[in-house]
């Protein structure tokens, strides 16, 4: 992956609303994604990752800072004279034209000659494997054929970035997974870049190079899924992406200080009350009387299938939930009511700073 | 079927209420149209059946030049108006809220508010100075009068069909570069097609209906059907009335007709 920037966004900021009742849906937020790379906007309903599609659309203006295509200020361009083109949550489709008029309408309207229109539709149909169904109206297609129609309709025109809004979300989950799978295959193959707005953290997992994850018209952190699961900088990253522990902890030398007054050894430079987050997984059920394990008590086990989680409680009563594999027998081996130790993962703790 | 629901027609009196009601609305139509093949001049005795107050209507020049004036009236009412009205429902659905929306809906809906005779004769005035003025006498008067009091029956369907359609498809036409005018040119208006079709048969029909502002508006020899017909009541009454009105009726029947089974086969 080349490393130039595509589309950058500079101090963006959308307030809607008058007076007292401004609400900024986007406070401020600086990003860069770069050529070829698949983005996704992870964040909760409300955290602004719509808003920041439809700045970069040029379906909404921003209130200030600016947007940039290529290192040029497209801030002031409409959206259509913007090489950028969206698939909708709703998909959009024209419901007068037939799936070949969807797909040509972008070429169409830039007054491309006809046969390059229907040459590049027959390539588009094939891309998606809707050959069979080029002469039909939108209505006759089923929820994941208008899908892929959407897809074809926004990559038909060969822009340089492909904004997606939530596409998959009216899918069943079969369907979203299969076209999860296509989504990455159609972007590997084009070679555009995709940013994918998304409020389902697997989804962001599973098929982004980058993510930035977003709450309160923020922009709260942004890196490889990898760096997001395993080194949350904040409480609301570390609890929107997977499930954490969060224990309670002050910072002693060479150390966290639980609440039990167990010290656990992680590197920080914070000072005073942190929260020491822990990913379930990187929970392990060792014996109680194990040198430096934490002593706790199953509280429940709730079995999973491919593992049990095991409610655990501290000395003090702090809750900590450990995910164990469950072994072949389908038992984990861990008794309701017996005391155990815990241990975390080396480097798996985090120190959040509250 | 074993669910109880509200059921209207157990109340008692409901099925003598509608029937009245029926009566009431179709008997006369029925007394006009039968009688509209008496045999003699009266619109109250039969007398045999006949064709001949038809024949009599169709050979008579003065419905002729009266039917060619409304249809021509009506056409030009109705285009102009559903032109008008529109763009009128465009400005009012295919923008932000603004201060004043709601007057400006009253007032694209004033021919529905304000009492024809008083529009009539406002109009009167305010025409009888441009004829003295211009000189001129022609049709123009009563197409621009129809035209005024048909745009509200051409706006309210063509609006509710822009407030029913989904704006993320022009959304869509400007994100696949259509510029405004192309939006508007390939997605708003072919979906818009089944309101601007009512519009204009709502408005044609309105328009060839018309009795009040067309009389006090018309120069003379300017009769339209129905004021041809108001004119021949004052002298004397043949079923020639009863055969025009039929035919009337036959027209608009047909005309609602055709645009019921359109606009349900677009949707």
């Amino acid at each position: 992956m080349t490393e130039a920037v595509t589309i950058e966004a500079r101090h963006a900021v959308k307030a809607f609303g008058q007076g007292e009742h401004v609400v900024r849906a986007l406070d401020d937020v600086s990003i860069q994604i770069r050529k070829g790379e698949f983005f996704t906007l992870l964040g909760p309903s409300g955290c602004g990752k719509t808003t920041l599609l439809r700045l970069i659309a040029g379906f909404e203006m921003p209130t200030s800072g600016t947007i940039l295509l290529d290192g040029a200020d497209i801030t002031d361009l409409p959206p259509n004279r913007r090489p950028v083109n969206t698939v909708f949550q709703s998909y959009a489709l024209f419901p007068h034209l037939t799936v070949a008029e969807n797909i040509g309408f972008g070429l169409t309207m830039q007054g491309r000659p006809k046969a390059e229109v229907k040459a590049r539709v027959a390539e588009m149909l094939a891309l998606v494997k809707l050959e069979a169904m080029a002469g039909r109206k939108v209505s006759q297609l089923s929820g994941g054929q208008q899908q892929r129609v959407a897809l074809a309709r926004a990559l038909a025109p060969q822009p340089k970035v492909l904004l997606l809004d939530e596409p998959l979300s009216a899918l069943d989950l079969k369907l979203r997974k299969e076209m999860q799978v296509e989504l990455k295959r159609l972007q590997t193959e084009t070679g555009i870049t995709f940013i994918f707005v998304t409020h389902d953290q697997e989804e962001a997992l599973t098929m982004s190079d980058r993510i930035g994850v977003m709450s309160a018209g923020k922009l709260q952190q942004v890196g490889s899924p990898r760096d997001i699961y395993t080194r949350p900088v904040n409480r609301f990253v570390a609890s929107f992406i997977g499930e954490t522990n969060f224990l309670p902890a002050t910072v002693v030398s060479g150390g966290v200080r639980l609440s039990t007054g167990d010290v656990v050894a992680v590197e920080t430079a914070a000072q005073g009350a942190v929260t020491l987050a822990v990913r379930p997984e990187q929970v392990r059920i060792v014996a109680a009387e194990e040198s430096g394990a934490i002593v706790a008590t199953v509280r429940m086990l709730v079995y999973f299938g491919t593992d049990t989680h095991c409610h655990l409680a501290l000395a003090d009563g702090t809750e900590v939930v450990a995910r164990v594999q469950s072994p072949a027998s389908g038992e984990a081996g861990i008794e309701e009511g017996s005391t155990v130790g815990i241990r975390f993962a080396s480097g798996a703790a985090q120190v959040l700073e509250d | 079927m074993a669910e109880r629901r509200f059921e209207i027609a157990r109340i008692p009196g409901f099925a003598t209420i509608a029937v009245a009601t029926f009566v009431m609305l179709y008997l006369p139509i029925a007394a006009l149209v039968t009688f509209s093949f008496n045999e003699g001049n009266s619109v109250a005795v039969w007398s045999g059946f006949s064709l001949h107050w038809y024949e009599k209507a169709w050979a008579n020049q003065a419905v002729k030049d009266a039917t060619v004036r409304s249809l021509t009236i009506a056409v030009c009412a109705a285009l102009i108006s559903t032109t008008v009205a529109t763009l009128a429902a465009m400005g009012t659905t295919r923008r932000a809220k603004f201060r004043g929306e709601t007057f400006i809906y009253v007032a694209i809906n004033q021919p529905l508010m304000v009492p024809e005779i008083v529009t009539a004769v406002a109009l009167m005035i305010l025409f009888g100075m441009v004829k003295q003025a211009t000189g001129y006498q022609g049709l123009g008067y009563l197409i621009l009068a129809h035209s005024a009091f048909c745009i509200p029956f051409a706006y309210l369907p063509i609006r509710a069909r822009l407030e029913g359609m989904d704006l993320s498809l022009e959304t869509a036409a400007g994100d696949l570069y259509a510029t405004p005018w192309q939006t508007f040119r390939h997605v708003t208006l072919p979906l818009l097609g089944p309101g601007i079709l009512a519009g204009a048969m709502l408005a044609f029909v309105i328009s060839l209906d018309d009795v009040i502002i067309t009389e006090f508006v018309k120069s003379g020899g300017q009769d339209t059907l129905p004021t041809y017909m108001l004119g021949q009541l004052r002298r004397t009454m043949t079923p020639e009335v009863n055969a025009i009105s039929t035919a009337l009726l036959g027209l608009t029947v047909v005309l609602l007709t055709a645009f019921f089974l359109l606009t349900r086969k677009r949707d």
